[in-house]
């Protein structure tokens, strides 16, 4: 039994109670993300790729009557994700910047949050899958609320019911799922339903996979569920912004492909053209949406919906090329964006205002930060360097060989990158380019904190970038066959 | 050292000090150039000793991405007689170009930046070359896309340089729409996930299925020729080329005259054997670079700015050099005169950057004048490569030029004529802009105290009018050439040769006529002045259909998805929530505290009572 999966989950914890008790919260919440970061690491590095499969595992009978248990483990997929969680995690605490109201609640939030999403990918029991990210989404919603900039208010609502909403259909479905199985051998593991699954002794109704879609999907912005997000991350501070846009969100993909992918491959092929409907509304409809925004940090939000359309869009192409495409792009955008936020954020911080109308030229003032845009921007875009561009091929090489049916969803994710460079450059343009309001003329660049923290999450990006291989065989140990 | 060693060596080492020059160096600008410098002058002799070892291979470095059977990328480096003298056109005129900037940019700010574009451009360019395979050929591609669009928007404080480099990367995107499609399209085509393939050595020998379905084989083709289209500058999607000349001149000579812009005409060499087993697609290649050369040429004739003549005439040329390949006589046709070109077009840009210079940034041609006695080694070296592109005898651009005038006489005779008159205008314009700056009597004050420039400077100029004159010798067409494909003449009547002669002496003479001692320009054509309105046109389509859809869009999304939809949904369940209203404490702590419990209870409520 290895503990270190559960000490990933209770390192944050610790230190939330440690806060309340009042030990100093930032020095605690960045020791405990360092820590995190270098377990992540760890395990990353000594997962056994030949043996393959669920490694790490440990177990905590809690309902052992109901087939209930607390099961930790991780394949290639799990520890991508958690790397992602973990290097987010630091990078969203080492960028926050001073808090003057309750600054131990707001770093208790942060570590909840990611306690939650560390939770909810370690654990292989789908009930603490869901309960997991519940943990992590309410943190969420208070942070948006309390230390938000703009409307915040609404914004927090409106997520709220939008996501409480969208895990309650979840939970339908999860239930639903649940209650399925024939009574003697009724279990939430994901490991016996796979096994049940791929043996054939299991086939749950295809309207449960589309109760999952719609919950899943909802939680990560599929078309046309997607309205809660550009203004919940406009209003976000930055540091929540960058967990949930991050890796909170990622949770729906994580579940449909842990639940969905292996339990409903009939389902997914015969719904599969409502997916890729609803895919092209992400990426083109969407797209052009974010092209007529006015504001940075709209345009981010915007951006960051219509990516998921390349990652459901590499789930549905149902190979291994295509999933593996989705599950690179899941970390990929996950720092990407996080980066973005977090300059989007820095950028507030300086001009108070994310208007293109009063922005521009900033580059001349603020050079560093400047550069570092221009990388987040061009990861975004999915310049190759990047892992968004490997994960993006690899989505496209995995669609084509669908077969037909997948000729125009190919066509238009393609011409979504150019979508993409559309809003991204006009963005890096009217904000760093062109000339300069002379308000802005005693700005100071950006903090070595802020430097580091987003160095962070670039560092990953390029190496994977460099070596998608290096990923690839990670994440294809979590493939069905 | 063996050679895939020095292969490796030669495409990192521009990579290594781009970063280094980031990280390091930012603060000193002789070290940023100096290691900028010393990389291209290491990738200079790497290229020359794999050109004079001229040994095939290809060396395996990793694999990029490896499903097995099921899909690999490899990055492979693949040396062959292709590669080999693309490197040498690379590596020759690089660190030329490099030194040459020590002066021109002396006085710039951002001087880290520029040399890390440069060195980041070299290492992308190289990659172009040596990929072994469509994508990792894409990812290097689209690499040079964004050092062309760092080094134009050198200036971004100011609006049109920042619009410049946005359009120039936006505009190849498009045409990378098409590439990547077609590249998909090429390894669906040749099997998909069952061993589909999209390597060089497979397009040398195209699969049954494109024999049996020829459709397919010209949809795929015309597909990855989008590609050159965008970043060939060709027309429909020529208009980022003249824009980006908003760069410093040393970039226009580099990237947008000599090399980057010849890396779509180096694709299609390299796509050679399925482009000629496709007679459609051959066709429209071919009339794409027809109508672009005689249509670029027009406009060359009506520019007043001394790099936008230039610049319509290197879409001319590249225009030329795409009908070579559409002629699908041999590769080796359109790579000659991409050959020639690189020395006689970077040398006129740096003449040009010489010139503006002198001129204390001045680059309208109508404030020049007389300057031939002023900047005597920037004048003749001008010169040479004036008439090499003009096509004058005994200078390079006469030899490729006409070999590919020669073959459209054989192969296409329609083309051949919209070519020769295309031939005709470049004496034509060039002549006006050579009578206009270094002739007659100065038209301005700066013009008056025009000085010559550093010999940093003029020697490059120099060191490139050489191969401007010798480069199309048949001693350097067989030693680059003939490995590649035959450069045969073609049989055709005695009375052909002459056309071009006349055509050369036709436009020079016209335009030393018209030309000769006036003030202003004697001819003034607004269509051709605002460049046929295409770009006006394209921005009317940009504002008018694309804005217009985006703004659709977010209305929608605002008033109908969100408003109706999801509020109202909202408000729905506000009012079956109307019941539990004395819960609500009106803030959203509670809230999300007594959702949180909710939740727990259901799980329990589910689970215990079935």
């Amino acid at each position: 039994m290895s503990l270190l999966l559960i000490l990933l989950i209770v390192l944050p914890l610790a230190a939330s109670v440690l806060i309340m008790l009042g030990a100093a919260p930032r020095v605690m919440a960045l020791g405990a993300a360092i820590l995190n970061l270098l377990i992540s690491v760890a395990l990353f590095a000594r997962y056994d790729l030949t043996a393959g499969g669920w490694q790490f595992l440990s177990e905590w009978k809690i309902l052992p009557k109901l087939g209930i248990n607390m099961t930790l483990g991780a394949d290639g997929l799990t520890l991508t994700m958690l790397l992602l969680a973990t290097l987010v995690t630091l990078s969203a605490i080492w960028i926050a910047p001073k808090i003057d109201k309750r600054e131990g609640v707001y770093y208790v939030c942060l570590l909840f949050i990611s306690a939650g999403v560390i939770g909810a990918f370690a654990s292989l029991d789908v009930l603490f899958l869901y309960s997991f990210h519940e943990l992590a989404l309410i943190p969420t919603f208070i942070m948006i609320g309390v230390w938000g900039s703009g409307d915040r208010q609404a914004a927090a609502w409106k997520a709220t019911i939008y996501l409480g909403l969208g895990s309650f259909i979840l939970l339908i479905g999860l239930l639903a799922l649940y209650l399925s199985i024939p009574a003697v051998s009724r279990t939430m593991d994901l490991r016996q339903l796979d096994q049940m699954a791929a043996a054939g002794t299991f086939h749950p109704s295809s309207l449960i996979y589309l109760i999952l879609l719609v919950g899943f999907g909802s939680l990560v912005s599929l078309f046309p569920f997607h309205s809660w997000a550009p203004p919940a991350y406009a209003c976000a501070p930055a540091p929540t912004a960058m967990m949930h846009a991050g890796v909170l969100k990622k949770f729906g993909l994580y579940g449909l492909i842990r639940i969905a992918l292996p339990l409903f491959p009939d389902a997914m092929h015969q719904f599969n053209g409502l997916l890729l409907l609803l895919v092209i509304g992400n990426i083109l409809y969407i797209g052009y949406v974010t092209v007529a925004q006015k504001r940075l940090d709209w345009t981010i939000g915007y951006s960051s919906v219509m990516h998921m359309g390349y990652i459901f869009l590499g789930l549905a192409s149902l190979n291994i090329i295509g999933v593996n495409g989705a599950m690179i792009l899941m970390f990929a955008h996950g720092l990407s964006v996080a980066a973005a936020f977090a300059l989007c954020g820095e950028i507030r911080r300086r001009t108070g205002t994310l208007d293109y109308s009063e922005l521009g030229g900033l580059a001349k003032v603020t050079p560093v930060l400047g550069l570092l845009f221009g990388f987040a921007a061009m990861a975004s875009v999915g310049l190759p360097g990047f892992a968004n561009f490997a994960g993006e091929i690899l989505v496209f090489f995995g669609a084509t060989a669908y077969g037909p049916t997948m000729i125009l969803p190919v066509i238009v994710g393609v011409w979504g990158v150019v979508i993409s460079a559309i809003y991204m450059l006009r963005a890096y343009r009217n904000t760093f380019w062109g000339p300069m309001m002379t308000r802005w003329d005693s700005l100071t660049d950006i903090t070595p904190t802020a430097l580091g923290s987003v160095i962070l999450l670039l560092v990953p990006l390029m190496i994977v970038g460099f070596y998608p291989q290096l990923l690839v065989k990670m994440v294809t140990t979590a493939i069905p066959r | 050292m063996n050679l895939s060693t020095i292969a490796w060596i030669t495409l990192f080492v521009p990579l290594v000090a781009a970063a280094l020059i980031l990280f390091v160096t930012r603060a000193s600008k002789p070290l940023a150039a100096g290691l900028a410098i010393l990389s291209a002058l290491m990738t200079t002799i790497g290229g020359w000793i794999l050109f004079a070892k001229s040994a095939d291979g290809v060396y395996h470095g990793f694999n990029w991405v490896d499903f097995g059977q099921a899909l690999s990328i490899p990055f492979d480096l693949a040396l062959d007689p292709l590669s080999r003298t693309m490197l040498v056109v690379v590596t020759t005129i690089a660190p030329i170009v490099f030194i040459y900037s020590i002066g021109y940019m002396k006085e710039e700010v951002g001087y880290w930046r520029f040399f890390a574009g440069l060195a980041l451009f070299l290492f992308s360019m190289l990659g172009i070359v040596l990929a072994n395979n469509l994508v990792m050929m894409f990812i290097f591609w689209e690499l040079v896309g964004v050092s062309s669009y760092i080094l134009i928007g050198h200036y971004f404080h100011k609006a049109s340089a920042a619009d410049a480099a946005k359009q120039a990367f936006l505009v190849n995107r498009i045409g990378d729409f098409g590439f990547m499609l077609g590249i998909l399209l090429f390894w669906i085509a040749t099997g998909g996930p069952e061993g589909g393939t999209f390597t060089f050595a497979a397009i040398n020998h195209p699969a049954p299925i494109f024999v049996q379905n020829p459709a397919l084989l010209a949809v795929a083709v015309i597909l990855i020729f989008c590609g050159t289209v965008g970043k060939s500058a060709q027309f429909p999607l020529h208009v980022w080329l003249p824009n980006s000349m908003e760069g410093p001149t040393p970039v226009s000579s580099l990237l947008h005259a000599a090399t980057m812009v010849a890396a779509g005409v180096y694709l299609l060499a390299r796509i050679f054997p399925i482009l000629s087993s496709s007679p459609e697609a051959s066709e429209i290649v071919a009339w794409t670079g027809a109508i672009t050369a005689l249509g670029a040429g027009i406009l060359a004739t009506q520019q007043d700015d001394i790099k936008g003549i230039l610049a319509y005439s290197t879409i001319s040329q590249l225009g030329y050099m795409v009908t070579g390949a559409g002629l699908a006589v041999s590769a080796a046709l359109p790579m000659f005169h991409l050959f020639t070109h690189a020395f006689f077009k970077c040398l006129l840009f740096l003449t040009a950057g010489s010139v503006i210079l002198g001129m204390h940034h001045e680059q309208n041609i109508w404030k020049m004048g007389g300057l031939k006695g002023k900047m005597p080694i920037t004048f003749l070296t001008y010169c040479c490569g004036m008439l090499a592109l003009s096509g004058c005898p005994f200078f390079s651009g006469h030899y490729s030029k006409d070999l590919i005038m020669a073959c459209s006489w054989e192969h296409h005779r329609a083309i051949f004529w919209v070519v020769v008159i295309a031939a005709g205008l470049t004496p034509f314009y060039m002549m006006r802009q050579a009578m206009v700056v270094f002739f007659g009597k100065p038209r301005s004050e700066h013009s008056e105290h025009a000085h010559e420039s550093p010999l940093v400077m003029t020697i490059p100029l120099i060191l490139l009018a050489i191969p401007a004159v010798v480069a199309g010798y048949p001693f350097f067409e067989h030693l680059f050439f003939h490995e590649i494909g035959s450069l045969a003449e073609p049989e055709v009547p005695s009375f052909v040769p002459n056309i071009f002669l006349g055509v050369f002496l036709a436009g020079l003479a016209l335009a030393f006529v018209l030309y000769r001692n006036v003030e202003k320009d004697p001819i003034r054509i607004p269509f051709l002045e605002n460049r046929f309105y295409i770009d006006d046109l394209y921005f009317c389509i940009v504002r008018v259909i694309q804005g217009g859809f985006a703004r659709i869009c977010s209305f929608t999304d605002r008033w109908f998805i969100d408003g109706i939809l999801v509020r109202g949904s909202a408000t729905l369940v506000w009012t079956i929530g109307f019941a539990l209203r004395f819960l609500q404490l009106g803030n959203i702590q509670a809230y999300a505290l007594f959702f949180g419990i909710g939740v727990v209870g259901l799980i329990y409520l589910l689970l215990h009572v079935r």
